[in-house]
């Protein structure tokens, strides 16, 4: 379980890193895409070590537990946002959550009429 | 009652774990007999979790909704961006590059046609109901993408609570507008094939949205649909904060 954390963590803090050295390059104060990079640095290692077969339940658990947390991390998150004045846009919620899904639907339609599944 | 009082604001982080799980529970159970488990239950937890955030503003009257209350202070710890971010990079293990190979071109064109047309849209949305910073912009772009981008790409730009909130609103309407419509439009729209689910997972991209929604069309294209939908949230939380960032940065100023 802990060995699984570990990997984890060190994908999490390599790809934090990249964040900042590309914050810091692109002129932004803030961290740029670290979570993108650390999930790119998990996928890559577990897949290595699944080609080396060192892959075992014990890694895989450490982290499914932490992939589990994930949606009450969200609604945790979720209860301590200033929701109170975001209220006044509630609208905007709305309009954005329902549009640009009416939208993408035709797209996909266009996209499916263009490239054919196999 | 004062010794209980001080014990739970002593062990914050365990109470919000409690919390959490009852409301969990509460909605699972609220999902199956109100809706017919037709609307996922994480949409519908993440909107009482939103209502009680509200109800927080309203009592404490201060700007961390309910963990502004002394009870419920160990939220902002759990949901807090560092523990947020942690979770969201262990989704990663997953997802696997040999799957999104399987899917080939279309499967990739869908992704990034996908996060492209939700961002557009969002950011088109939010410059017309008056935000016009590049950051909130961003982020309204980001929650149209799905719940969990949106957070991340405000947390990283530094983006105020109010709109971080939004965007999670956004997010969430998105997940059940999926699930609403997909069953009805599935046919009209040639969404009827393993490689179609797939395309369809990378466009829409919210998880929770695309495999409630396949699954009331059909069961058998679920797992197609979830292939491209989890690499959609990690390529959001990649692009949204940095490429498109710069891009509308630019674009504004």
């Amino acid at each position: 379980m802990i060995k699984g954390l570990a990997l984890l963590a060190i994908c999490f803090l390599f790809g934090m890193l990249c964040g900042d050295l590309l914050g810091l390059l692109l002129g932004i104060e803030s961290n740029v895409g670290g979570v993108g990079f650390a999930m790119i640095y998990l996928l890559l290692l577990k897949e290595f070590l699944e080609k080396k077969g060192v892959w075992t339940e014990e890694f895989a658990f450490g982290i499914d537990f932490w992939n589990k947390l994930y949606i009450p991390i969200v609604l945790a998150m979720a209860a301590s946002l200033n929701v109170k004045s975001a209220v006044s846009s509630g609208i905007l919620a709305l309009l954005s959550g329902i549009f640009p899904v009416v939208l993408a639907f035709g797209v996909f339609f266009v996209l499916i009429k263009t490239i054919k599944p196999q | 009652m004062e010794s209980i009082l001080s014990l739970i604001e002593k062990n914050g982080l365990i109470f919000a774990l409690l919390w959490v799980g009852l409301l969990t529970w509460a909605t699972d159970i609220l999902s199956k007999k109100v809706f017919a488990s037709k609307i996922p239950g994480s949409a519908i937890a993440i909107g009482i979790a939103l209502v009680f955030g509200y109800l927080g503003g309203v009592w404490a009257d201060g700007k961390q909704g309910l963990a502004d209350l002394p009870l419920f202070n160990g939220l902002a710890f759990l949901g807090g961006s560092m523990f947020r971010d942690f979770a969201i990079v262990a989704t990663a293990a997953g997802a696997s590059f040999l799957l999104i190979r399987k899917s080939g071109v279309l499967g990739l064109v869908s992704l990034i046609l996908g996060i492209a047309v939700f961002f557009s849209a969002g950011v088109i949305l939010g410059w017309s109901l008056g935000y016009r910073d590049a950051i909130s912009l961003c982020t309204l772009g980001a929650g149209a993408c799905t719940y969990i981008v949106g957070p991340v790409t405000g947390g990283a730009l530094g983006a105020s609570s109010e709109v971080i909130a939004l965007s999670i609103g956004t997010g969430v309407v998105k997940t059940i507008t999926v699930t609403i419509l997909t069953p009805v439009l599935a046919k009209k729209i040639g969404l009827d094939s393993p490689g179609a689910a797939m395309a369809f997972g990378g466009i829409m991209g919210t998880s929770s949205g695309v495999a409630a929604g396949l699954a009331a069309t059909d069961p058998t294209l679920v797992p197609y649909g979830a292939v491209t939908a989890t690499f959609y949230t990690g390529l959001g939380c990649l692009v949204c904060p940095s490429l498109f960032y710069l891009l509308l940065n630019w674009g504004i100023g």
